[in-house]
């Protein structure tokens, strides 16, 4: 039990959160045809938009409604307004997602009433959906964004089934938190399918930031799940949501179509992938495929051949709760002891981090402490370098943003193979720094003038 | 607010900025603050433009006054380099809250500019205001002056939130916190005849370094570079100059200008981009001192020093020139740089076949123009089919550009390079232009290109994305070649205008029927350029061509 504590101080050193709308923004990437609008200034769009470059090394579909200071204090009606169309006109959508910023929630712009008169303004947007998320800036995180939007995907784009309507039995409703990797959702859909169920992956980023070669050149996303498809999600059977971060939105989808949810806090280490395969075999009604009895043994021995490495490390975390909460807890499980676990916001899983304590903070804090403890292994993103390499400790880039190495879409953590090849990975580069940082010296265990005086 | 409106106002009636020149009384008066078009914006805000320009010093604590959104999501994305202090890299924000949107977030700053000096002891601290606390009214002058006045430490306040225009304003902004807080403030230790200040250079993967030694051969001493690997006593002591270069000509130009007329600091406007620039700069550098004094023997020791550099990057450049017969380059580049690049890339013997000259002033164009020939084919704003499609033609065989239009060559499988400011590689003076065109050559003569254009197995190649698309775009070409009705309807209806519009045709015809010769006439009848302005070069170029219509007629 983990002891969650808010660091007090007025500066902000070396940040580890990022914004809410850009993580509302991102949860609209997993749409199809879609194109994510932030309702602010210019700035608020292009940094988001430079920093998913930046990590995914994709082209980005991001717009803005470019409010000026004028426009800001009037109310940016017009600005909204002219946005839907203009993107209506040059892009031609199949979904518009609008996330509100500071600035704009500051003067307290009422999203909904303009897209209301929007729409009685111009009946040629009448097919084209049009959300709208509250995300203000000075509240919460990039997380708690990305919740909030597929919270409201559910609410406004899934559809009421009726009372009478027979459930597919084979269809289940995927809701991935934002922690997980396009190449983590690419992984799940093949273990879905393995067992013969056919997912919906809310939103679905494997099928828009992967990386992959698009068919056509176009301005919104290249793919992700359908509106339609959207629309159908209360005929599954179960909805299985991935993270805590995506309870409302489970409760929600509950609450609209009344289909059962199950809830799964980590895909990452043994138990939770043995408990997430029994279930679905029990839904599926199928025995587990013998493959994945195969990558349970070969995890088993992963395990064993890391533990020498992972095992008594003093592992320094900064990472989003959901994320900080899977990733600590496997590594624990394989012997690490969780030094220092830095995050962004509240959560419900931060005091079950297997550490004294969680700071919400920032990476000053991370590394003042790291420094203090000793510790020894860093995983956070990629703004964690410059610690990393004061604190001369080995460094695992896990998270958002990671702009500095390839390949950020396609780690993976999910799944028994997801977990084996994270502790290659992890355990690799703590060899590598050994050979490097820490081979044996004749020095190394001589008695000197220290130890001496101690005793 | 309203010192900062009055500034913006005084940034935007800049003398020495020929794109403010070249405009009319009214359009001047309406400044540089284009409202942007909504849903059809790109580029970053003031504030973004604020932090760019003077991020690169390298020794002073910058910290941003905001929400998280401002520095979090954007923080350590630059690639500066610093011989130095990397305290620069520390990211510094406030972070603000609901409560100090209520209560107001002055206190959190005067304490945040407290912690930051207790534990991180910078020379100065910079402190830049966002929108959030814009709106709520925190003064952040007021603050770092009582900041200052407390802790004996210069707090300098950089007030370019971002609501109140583009980068460039940011830029300029940025440039008016160092006139009024930061220059002249200090005295330089000792002075020299051979003292340059470098301005609007912000020393992207250590370019400046690939210069800095042939001034140092000529015993000339960069007194201070604004901002690029700047110290902070340098930057306050730098009204000590004897003469000054600008870089980034617009970025920083009202800094030059100003300098000129306050310390009596001559500069000139010069790229180290290129071989003949190179010269031409480092000529102009030893010209500019010795009239201000310097001994007259440092301009044939520049000429000596520019005859050897250009011996040996032609040498260097002539064993690629066989390599790049016949190649052709599609530059995509916003902004002034262009024509510098343009210049490069020709000494190397590629031929170009267009660049993006989205904010270029007139004369920009101009000058591309002649140094590419009747033939330059310039790109206004080319869809990312466009793109595609002129790649694909082959009439471009490698693309260069910035970061944002990478994914539309690598998607085509196309030969990239980046040569805006996330490029890992650095590309100023006679070696720069050596590595540039080396860079160009690995791109262009990979191997993997092959790979990556083959089709997949089970693909027909007639099917596939490339083939369609093409296809498609040949079909409505021939359709229009064949249909010269219909033709001129695709032609009349090219929207020129965005935010009121306005076609082609609609212009065109306001022109016959009232005889219009300027944008004001065009804007009285039509609208168009009466929305956030950025047409207003396009309007022109109807003014331009409609008489030869009429003539044809």
């Amino acid at each position: 039990m983990a002891i969650v504590t808010t660091v007090k101080k007025a500066c902000t050193v070396n940040p580890l959160k990022m914004s809410q709308p850009i993580g509302g923004a991102l949860a609209f990437m997993g749409l199809r045809g879609a194109m994510p609008l932030l309702h602010g200034s210019q700035g608020c769009t292009s940094f988001g938009l430079v920093l998913f470059v930046r990590h995914f090394k994709e082209a980005i579909p991001l717009q803005t409604t470019a409010m000026s200071e004028i426009a800001t204090v009037l109310g940016g009606f017009e600005n909204v307004e002219q946005a839907i169309l203009n993107i209506h006109k040059r892009t031609k959508p199949e979904i518009i997602g609008i996330c509100s910023t500071g600035v704009t929630e500051i003067k307290g712009d009422d999203v909904e009433g303009y897209i209301k008169l929007v729409r009685q303004r111009h009946p040629e947007l009448d097919h084209l959906p049009i959300l709208y998320v509250s995300t203000p800036d000075y509240k919460d995180a990039f997380q708690d964004g990305w919740a909030k939007a597929v919270a409201r995907m559910v609410e406004v784009l899934v559809e009421t089934p009726a009372s009478d309507a027979p459930c597919d039995a084979k269809r289940v409703n995927v809701l991935p938190g934002c922690h997980l990797t396009p190449g983590d959702l690419d992984e799940l859909r093949t273990i879905f399918e393995d067992f013969g169920l056919v997912p919906s992956f809310l939103p679905d980023l494997a099928g828009s930031l992967d990386g992959h070669i698009p068919d056509e050149f176009t301005p919104t996303t290249i793919g992700g799940i359908g509106v339609d498809e959207v629309a159908t999600m209360g005929n599954a059977s179960w909805t299985i949501a991935l993270g805590e971060q995506m309870r409302c939105a489970a409760e929600a989808m509950k609450a609209k179509t009344g289909v059962p949810y199950r809830l799964f806090q980590r895909l990452c280490g043994l138990g939770p992938n043995d408990e997430f395969i029994m279930f679905l075999s029990e839904i599926s009604g199928r025995a587990v495929p013998v493959k994945y009895r195969r990558q349970r043994g070969q995890l088993v021995d992963a395990m064993m051949d890391g533990h020498f490495h992972i095992g008594g490390r003093k592992l320094v975390i900064g990472a989003e709760p959901d994320l900080l909460f899977d990733i600590s807890s496997m590594l624990h499980e394989m012997g690490a002891k969780v030094a220092v676990a830095v995050t962004t916001t509240l959560s419900p899983v931060l005091e079950k981090v297997a550490a004294d304590e969680v700071l919400i903070g920032d990476l000053e804090d991370l590394e003042t402490r790291a420094k203090a403890l000793g510790g020894d292994l860093l995983i956070t993103h990629s703004h964690g370098r410059q610690a990393a390499e004061r604190l001369e400790i080995p460094f695992f880039r896990m998270g958002l943003p990671m702009f500095d190495r390839l390949g950020a879409g396609h780690l993976v953590s999910v799944g028994y193979r997801g977990t084996r090849d994270l502790i290659f990975s992890i355990s690799n580069l703590l060899m590598a720094d050994g050979e490097i940082h820490h081979k044996p010296t004749p020095e190394t265990w001589r008695t000197t003038q220290v130890d001496v005086e101690a005793v | 607010m309203s010192s900062l409106s009055t500034t913006i106002q005084n940034v935007f009636n800049e003398p020495g900025c020929e794109k403010n020149a070249s405009k009319s009384e009214a359009e001047r008066k309406k400044g540089c603050t284009k409202q942007l078009q909504p849903g059809g914006a790109a580029g970053g805000c003031a504030f973004d433009g604020a932090k760019i320009a003077l991020q690169p010093i390298t020794d002073v604590a910058h910290l941003v006054h905001g929400p998280i959104a401002c520095e979090g999501n954007s923080w350590d994305n630059r690639g500066s380099a610093s011989s130095g202090s990397m305290i620069w890299r520390t990211s510094f924000t406030t972070d603000t809250n609901e409560n100090d949107i209520i209560f107001g977030g002055e206190k959190r700053l005067y304490k945040a500019i407290k912690e930051i000096i207790d534990k991180y002891h910078p020379p100065a601290v910079f402190v830049y205001q966002t929108c959030v606390p814009a709106m709520t009214g925190d003064d952040i002058n007021a603050v770092c002056k009582a900041a200052a006045a407390k802790f004996g430490t210069p707090v300098i306040p950089v007030n370019a939130p971002g609501f109140v225009g583009p980068k460039t304003l940011g830029n300029k902004l940025a440039g008016e916190a160092l006139l009024d807080y930061v220059i002249g403030t200090r005295e330089p230790e000792y002075t020299t005849p051979y003292d340059l200040n470098i301005i609007g250079e912000f020393n992207l993967s250590g370019e400046l370094w690939q210069v800095k030694p042939l001034l140092d051969e000529l015993g000339i001493r960069v007194f201070s570079c604004i901002s690029g690997d700047g110290k902070y006593n340098e930057i306050a002591a730098s009204h000590r100059a004897r003469a000054a270069m600008m870089v980034c000509s617009r970025a920083m130009i009202n800094v030059a200008r100003k300098m000129e007329e306050r310390y009596g600091i001559p500069f000139f406007e010069g790229s180290f981009y290129g071989i003949e620039d190179s010269s031409d700069s480092l000529r102009e550098i030893a010209r500019l001192l010795v009239e201000r004094g310097a001994p007259e023997e440092l301009i044939g020791r520049t000429e000596a020093v520019i005859a050897r550099e250009e011996e040996k990057a032609w040498a260097a450049i002539a064993a690629y020139k066989p390599r790049f017969k016949g190649k052709r380059v599609l530059l995509i580049t916003g902004g002034v740089k262009s024509w510098s690049v343009v210049a490069a890339l020709q000494e190397a013997g590629l031929e170009l076949v267009g660049t993006s000259v989205k904010k270029s002033t007139k004369e920009d164009k101009e000058k591309i123009k002649e140094l590419m020939g009747q033939d330059a084919h310039m790109i206004e704003d080319m869809t990312p089919r466009e793109m595609y499609k002129m790649l694909k033609d082959a009439q471009a065989d490698i693309m260069l550009s910035g970061g944002r239009s990478q994914f539309i060559a690598l998607k085509a499988a196309m030969p990239w390079l980046d040569i805006n400011q996330e490029r890992h590689h650095a590309y100023m003076g006679y070696v720069g232009m050596v590595a540039l065109v080396e860079q160009i050559e690995k791109a262009l003569y990979n191997p993997v290109w092959e790979q990556v254009r083959k089709p997949a197995p089970w693909d027909n190649p007639a099917e596939n994305w490339q083939a369609i698309a093409m296809a498609q775009m040949e079909a409505q070409a021939a359709e229009l070649a064949a249909d010269p009705v219909r033709a001129e309807e695709a032609r009349r209806a090219q929207q020129i205008c965005n935010c009121k519009a306005v076609d082609l045709g609609t212009i065109e015809d306001a022109i016959r029927a009232h005889g219009l010769t300027s944008v004001e006439g065009i804007k009285e009848h039509t609208s168009a350029s009466g929305g956030c302005g950025a047409c207003v070069e396009r309007v022109r170029d109807t003014l331009d061509a409609v008489p030869y219509a009429l003539a044809a007629e």
